[in-house]
């Protein structure tokens, strides 16, 4: 869901607010959007794709993140580069060739998973924002 | 109460998403005047626009092509139609070719040649949006329609619905209308399709239209759990795993996701991508972008580290079943009512079986234009006299009770009450008529209460019939499934394990407080049928072809 407007990079230019397609911001008293119904938030990340200043960071869960999440921390994130990742990706964004000219998948494999029959061990979730989040996602 | 803003035009396009903006597009190079009113922003709302799809794109090489129409026809239990597939892949090829040129959509290149076969969702409906506009179509975002208009003849005129961001009743008088509002994935948290709750389905069904392969409405994709990103594709690189690490045999993303919702009823599943190498692994996120956001974000890598999964329910979007077509420009049993993409039957180019990995796209671009263009020409028929005819609303569950509006009756308390009964793995995906039965009769006691008491004005009428329109929906699909007594295409019914050659043919359902189902007399035109037909095209066969053909 949508975690974060970041006060200090919004410019002001309410496109999140005229692209968010469950018209969850509204427009701030002081410019900076206002997530107003987070609840209707269905986490597809379009109004990241949209941001032009990279302002904004939704968080990969169906649910809010809990007060002292990593996901709501804005210095790790940026610092992380993930704000504006996902516009970064689909090569949005002034000087950038759109991701689509490159989107060529994978062919998927024709057959069925072979059968295995080792055991692996429980995932450690790595280093950084991760090994403090794995908790939200499977709670 | 506020005036209602109030407009006229042509055509109105009731969606925003890839078969609303072809409808409107085309409806507007047939010279009519055109509104499109989208739930969301025409741009980034429905289903496409934040995924990505994989486009029913093939060259016109009758040897590619016939390869194409074979390859799911046995997945869908034979209930396809050759004829419409022919039509699709002709539309849907000269669509695309437009999206790249017009659109200028960059297609990535390969060898020196442009592929053609996908798109990602936000470039494509970007570049769909500035298209629509261009061709003088007036958009209106945020303005979800909650009813259709209908004329003292029973023919559509137009819709009302409200919009959101100046908090306004709107009304758009029109001499036709195309319904390309998506099909329903009942709130799942299913990636991009919280507004696609169905709405179209209840408003057509209001006017009298029938439905179509409801039975086939039980498509669950695989995400991450407490996720929403359900790209299922990519899970054909993995291997599934069980709590304690053995690994759970049978499982897999096409033909073991049943395996998988079984051992969800139990435990935890996880999963690893294991089967990818580096540079398979490489371009999974050139071609999905989005489908890393979660991994990347969360600090997993899907590769190496093993991570819970769940099975979203994905409803009527990947699924086949929706409103009725009776003829080849996408018209409905409705007079001036036309219908596109998911909110339409895909029975007929994709039989039971999920049309998604290209077909539901395909669908979209070809039923789009055609019911554009049908509702174009409609419109021109009737004339200007069309706007002056009285229309009234005629929106019933959850806007207008048969009762006294009941205050303890919410819309979160029906969406609940409505989820109970189709999300759950064993009742929708592991059907068996000792469950579907009890869980029909709970949702007719849900629908009971909503027709009697539900009701909502201005924005809060908006959720109060997405309510009533799930409601509904969910009725339709367990009625048809638990009519078709066999198992076909995606519809799988442990006590009917068996296909059943009696059934081959298709299952209309329809009714508000009675639901009913009688078989199509339209009979499926399978590979042996086209071929007696003895034509490759359709060249000339006009609108007659739809009736009964074997
Ligand atoms: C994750 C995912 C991956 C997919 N991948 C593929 C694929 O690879 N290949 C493929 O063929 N298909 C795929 N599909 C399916 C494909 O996205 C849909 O078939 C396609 O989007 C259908 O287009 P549509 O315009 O009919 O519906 P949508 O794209 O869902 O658009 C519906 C529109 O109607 C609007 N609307 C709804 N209710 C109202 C109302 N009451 N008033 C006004 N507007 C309303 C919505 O806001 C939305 O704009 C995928 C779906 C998902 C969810
Ligand atoms: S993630 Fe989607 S729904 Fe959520 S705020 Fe952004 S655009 Fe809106
Ligand atoms: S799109 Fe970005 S910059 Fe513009 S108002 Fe929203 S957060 Fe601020």
């Amino acid at each position: 869901m949508i975690e974060i407007v970041s006060r200090e990079r919004c410019i002001a230019c309410d496109r999140c607010v005229e692209v968010c397609p469950r018209n969850v911001f509204d427009r701030g008293a002081d410019g900076v959007p206002v997530i107003a119904r987070q609840a209707d938030c269905q986490t597809c990340f379009m109004c990241e794709a949209y941001c032009p200043a990279d302002a904004l960071f939704v968080a990969p869960l169906a649910h809010p993140a809990r007060p002292d999440s990593p996901l709501r921390d804005e210095d790790r994130l940026a610092a992380a580069g993930l704000l504006g990742s996902y516009r970064r990706e689909i090569g949005w964004g002034r000087g950038r060739t759109p991701g689509a000219r490159f989107a060529v998948g994978p062919e998927l494999p024709a057959t069925p998973p072979p059968i295995v029959t080792t055991v692996t061990t429980r995932t450690e979730i790595g280093e950084g924002i991760g090994d403090t989040i794995s908790e939200e996602v499977t709670r | 109460m506020t005036r209602p803003l109030e407009l006229t035009t042509d055509v109105l396009v009731i969606g925003g998403g890839p078969a609303a903006t072809w409808a409107a597009l085309k409806a507007a190079q047939a010279g009519a005047d055109v509104v499109l009113a989208d739930k969301g922003y025409c741009g980034t709302s429905g289903a496409a626009a934040s995924a990505g799809t994989g486009i029913w794109y093939v060259e016109p090489d009758p040897e590619a092509r016939e390869k194409a129409m074979a390859s799911r026809e046995a997945l869908g239990g034979y209930l396809a139609d050759r004829r419409w597939m022919v039509r699709v892949l002709d539309q849907t090829y000269a669509g695309v070719n437009e999206l790249a040129t017009a659109g200028r959509y960059p297609f990535p290149i390969v060898d020196g040649r442009p592929l053609r076969r996908g798109v990602q969702g936000p470039e494509y409906m970007r570049r769909m949006r500035i298209l629509v506009r261009r061709a003088g179509v007036r958009i209106l975002d945020h303005s979800p329609v909650t009813e259709l208009l209908v004329a003292a003849d029973g023919s559509v005129a137009g819709a009302a619905g409200h919009r959101l961001q100046t908090d306004e009743p709107y009304r758009v008088r029109a001499a036709a209308v195309v319904l390309a509002t998506g099909g329903c994935a009942f709130l799942s948290g299913t990636l991009g399709c919280h507004v696609n709750t169905g709405d179209g389905h209840l408003m057509a069904a209001e006017l009298g239209a029938e439905l179509s392969g409801m039975e086939f409405s039980n498509a669950y994709a695989i995400a991450p759990e407490f996720t929403t990103l359900t790209k299922t594709a990519y899970y054909s690189f993995a291997t599934f795993y069980r709590e304690d690490g053995s690994v759970l045999e049978g499982a897999g993303s096409t033909r073991g996701r049943s395996v998988i919702a079984r051992a969800l009823l139990r435990e935890k599943v996880y999963c690893v991508l294991d089967r990818a190498d580096a540079e398979t692994q490489a371009k999974m996120r050139l071609g999905q972008p989005n489908f890393f956001l979660t991994f990347d974000r969360l600090g997993i890598d899907p590769f190496t580290q093993r991570f819970p999964i769940t099975l979203l329910l994905e409803g009527t979007v990947r699924g086949t079943g929706g409103i009725r077509v009776v003829s080849e420009d996408c018209a409905t049993s409705v007079p001036g009512l036309y219908v596109a993409g998911d909110a339409a039957t895909r029975e007929l180019i994709c039989g039971g079986f999920t049309g998604g990995g290209s077909h539901n796209a395909a669908w979209a671009i070809a039923s789009g234009a055609w019911a554009g263009q049908g509702a174009a020409r409609y419109a021109a028929s009737l004339g200007p006299a069309a706007n002056r005819r009285p229309a009234t609303g005629a929106g019933g569950a959850g806007l207008r009770p048969t009762g006294a509006p009941d205050r303890n009756l919410g819309h979160r308390d029906v969406v609940a009450a409505v989820q109970a009964e189709v999300l759950p793995y064993d009742k929708n995906y592991l059907r068996h008529g000792d469950r579907l039965t009890p869980a029909l009769e709970a949702l007719h006691g849900v629908w009971r209460e909503v027709r009697a008491g539900l009701h909502g004005t201005g924005a809060d009428a908006v959720r109060t019939r997405q309510a009533a329109a799930m409601t509904a929906h969910a009725r339709w699909m367990y009625t048809a499934a638990l009519a078709r007594t066999e198992s076909r295409g995606m519809h799988k019914r442990e006590d009917y394990p068996d296909q059943d050659p009696a059934w081959r043919h298709r299952l209309l359902v329809g009714g508000l407080d009675e639901p009913w189902t009688r078989p199509d007399e339209v009979a499926p035109v399978g590979p042996e049928e086209f071929a007696a037909l003895g034509s490759p095209g359709l060249a000339g066969t006009s609108g007659a072809y739809l009736r009964a053909a074997s």
